[in-house]
């Protein structure tokens, strides 16, 4: 049971700030993900929490309790780190018991969580090596089983999965969500990679210099990104983007640039209107085109040259110029289509997303 | 190895190589025929019939027997052991303190002080040791073997700190991290996870700090006056040199056996050694 608050949490190395003002709270149970570029200061607010940096003002609750001034040792808190940082000298075993050693646990005790963990994470072969006889796979599960045996409040993730190659990536990523399933402790996990952020979180947090974003469940961050950097950064293609004007006609808003017009949807044209005349970014995702078909209206399609066509088996990623616009569209596989075809694409207007050209927020 | 033709081999490895060892070697082939080389070979001079430089047919103990009977060799043994022992314990004991708080606690003023220690390892031996004397002759420590062990360590710490700084640098902070929040105090964490995983590291200063210990000279030789308190180096030297007289013989005995122990030292260590210079920690 453990609920972590951040309160107006600021960090400054020398004169940088490198996070700003970020209020939190995670759930108790929650799975959170941190996610943005390198250098966000993700990875700091992390470090923060498990009290391995100070904090330069605000405020870290644990429950109840205000753990600015709480070393780490005291904050019952488990961490994985990037490169697992096993301890090279001691076998795993030793590895695993170490943080029950030092809150002096009975031998018996240690004995028998460190043969759960083993079990958990199918480990039980390996308790009498050292790390370095571990492949890159096996030192991930024995850094998790560290922090299984301890039965923290809070488990911290610091980019995990990062060392690993994909394959074992993506086999990691489901472990760790079935691991969190069994055993329900509040998770703070730390990414920059938009896709484990959007599988594994219950909720995800997207920071960009030391700010947060946006905090919202994985499809509230996909369907309603609260700025253009959110809604860059998550989906895979990103989202095409490309400026525009916003022009009202004969009680129409339209988004027009060269070789577009599009017209905006009624949920977002109350909005928009209010900008008329203003230069806007139109936002659409690869997923949101299609090859204009019978059923599409003239205001929501567009003429593209196809300029790159890669073939994924499970869809085409149609690298496609509109005017001086690039934008991808991903589109059914089954469709021929060759290099320097002009094409009619569609959007799916329900999926427009308008962006304010100056602060970037969404409309 | 050196890709090629035959002739490349041997004038880029082979013979470089061979040159090497010959070098390296020859002083202790030497040392050891002379030990063992009868008085009357030894002064025969160069251009008689029968001189043989490199070889005897006469092997003899005669040199060793009055190393041992004649001096008091076994004493200075014991007294270069016991100083350089103590003042290598002492040396690495600081050296470790004080370069694992420059790698790792971040308070100001680290790096320059970093750097300070390293100049007075610069200083050299052959200037300090003058007020050195001063401050021994005002201790009363003149002729006892604290007057080594004590100031050894001031160009040994400066040496351990500097190694020992460039090793804990090394050491991922991660592990010290992870350590601390499984729950050990700074204390404990450097106490079971880096002292351990630096081993290799300490090991190399120490050996290092130990086989400079023993060989020092200008120090010993300035602060210890009585035949009986004397190390290897100034025993041998000060013992089997009289006036012109060098007693060749007996001073590549000394010689010999006062090498024995860096030898042993140095090759049960070897593997640690080598890992501990090139820095590698295994993750």
């Amino acid at each position: 049971m453990a609920e972590v608050s951040l309160h107006k949490l600021n960090k400054f190395f020398d004169t940088t700030h490198v996070v700003k003002d970020v209020d939190l709270k995670i759930r108790d149970k929650e799975f959170m993900v941190f996610v943005g570029p390198s250098g966000c200061g993700k990875t700091t607010t992390l470090r923060m929490i498990a009290g391995l940096e100070a904090i330069s003002s605000g405020e870290i609750r644990i429950d109840d309790t205000v753990v600015n001034e709480v070393p780490p040792m005291d904050r019952d808190i488990a961490m994985v780190f990037q490169n697992y940082a096993l301890y090279p000298h001691m076998s795993v075993a030793s590895n695993m018991a170490f943080g029950l050693k030092m809150r002096k646990f009975e031998k018996a005790e240690i004995d028998k969580r460190i043969a759960r963990a083993a079990d958990i994470l199918g480990i039980q072969s390996l308790l009498g090596r050292k790390p370095r006889q571990l492949s890159g796979g096996q030192r991930q599960r024995v850094a998790l089983g560290r922090a299984i045996v301890r039965d923290p409040k809070v488990f911290l993730f610091d980019e995990p999965l990062s060392n690993l190659d994909a394959k074992l990536r993506v086999q990691m990523r489901v472990e760790l969500k079935k691991l969190h399933e069994r055993l329900a402790v509040t998770s703070v996990y730390v990414t920059h990679d938009q896709v484990e952020a959007m599988t594994l979180g219950d909720r995800v947090v997207v920071m960009k210099d030391g700010v947060v974003q946006q905090v919202g469940e994985p499809l509230e961050l996909y369907n309603t990104p609260a700025n253009r950097f959110v809604a860059g950064f998550i989906g895979s293609p990103a989202m095409n983007f490309a400026d525009v004007t916003l022009v009202e006609s004969s009680g129409k808003v339209t988004a027009e640039a060269e070789g577009l017009k599009i017209a905006v949807p009624e949920a977002l044209a109350a909005r928009a209107r209010l900008r008329a005349g203003r230069k806007a970014t139109l936002g659409i995702r690869p997923e949101d085109l299609h090859v204009a078909g019978a059923a599409d209206t003239a205001e929501h399609c567009f003429e593209a040259e196809v300029e790159v066509v890669e073939q994924l088996g499970s869809e085409i990623l149609l690298d496609t110029r509109v005017g001086p616009a690039l934008m991808v569209a991903s589109i059914d596989p089954e469709m021929k289509v060759r290099t320097h075809d002009k094409l009619r694409l569609a959007i799916n207007p329900a999926r427009l997303h308008l962006f304010d050209a100056e602060t970037e927020a969404a409309i | 190895m050196i890709e090629g033709s035959l002739w490349r081999k041997w004038v880029f490895y082979y013979i470089p190589l061979l040159l090497f060892i010959v070098v390296l070697l020859f002083p202790f082939y030497w040392m050891i025929i002379t030990s063992v080389r009868p008085d009357g070979e030894l002064y025969r001079p160069w251009n008689s019939v029968n001189y043989q430089p490199f070889w005897t047919n006469k092997p003899t103990w005669e040199h060793f027997t009055y190393l041992f009977e004649e001096t008091n060799f076994g004493r200075w043994m014991i007294n270069t052991m016991f100083i350089a022992a103590t003042s290598t314990l002492i040396s690495l004991f600081c050296g470790v303190l004080a370069g694992y708080a420059l790698a790792r606690l971040n308070f100001p003023w680290a790096g320059s002080l970093g750097t300070l220690i390293f100049i007075t390892y610069l200083v050299p031996q052959t200037l300090l040791f003058i007020p050195l004397a001063e401050i021994i002759r005002d201790f009363k420590l003149g002729d006892t073997p604290w007057s080594l062990i004590l100031t050894y360590p001031t160009f040994l710490i400066p040496f351990c700190t500097w190694l020992m700084m460039g090793y804990f640098k090394a050491i991922p902070k991660e592990l010290e991290e992870c350590a601390r929040i499984d729950g050990a105090s700074r204390w404990k964490a450097m106490l079971f996870i880096i002292i351990p995983v630096a081993l290799p590291g300490i090991l190399s200063a120490g050996i290092i700090a130990f086989t400079l210990s023993w060989n020092e000279f200008i120090y010993a030789l300035v602060f210890l006056s009585s035949p009986d308190e004397k190390t290897v180096a100034v025993g041998v030297t000060s013992e089997l040199i009289r006036g012109d007289v060098f007693f060749w013989g007996s001073l590549m005995a000394g010689a010999l056996l006062g090498s024995v122990p860096v030898a042993i030292v140095y090759s049960f260590f070897v593997e640690h050694y080598v890992s501990g210079l090139t820095g590698s920690v295994k993750g």
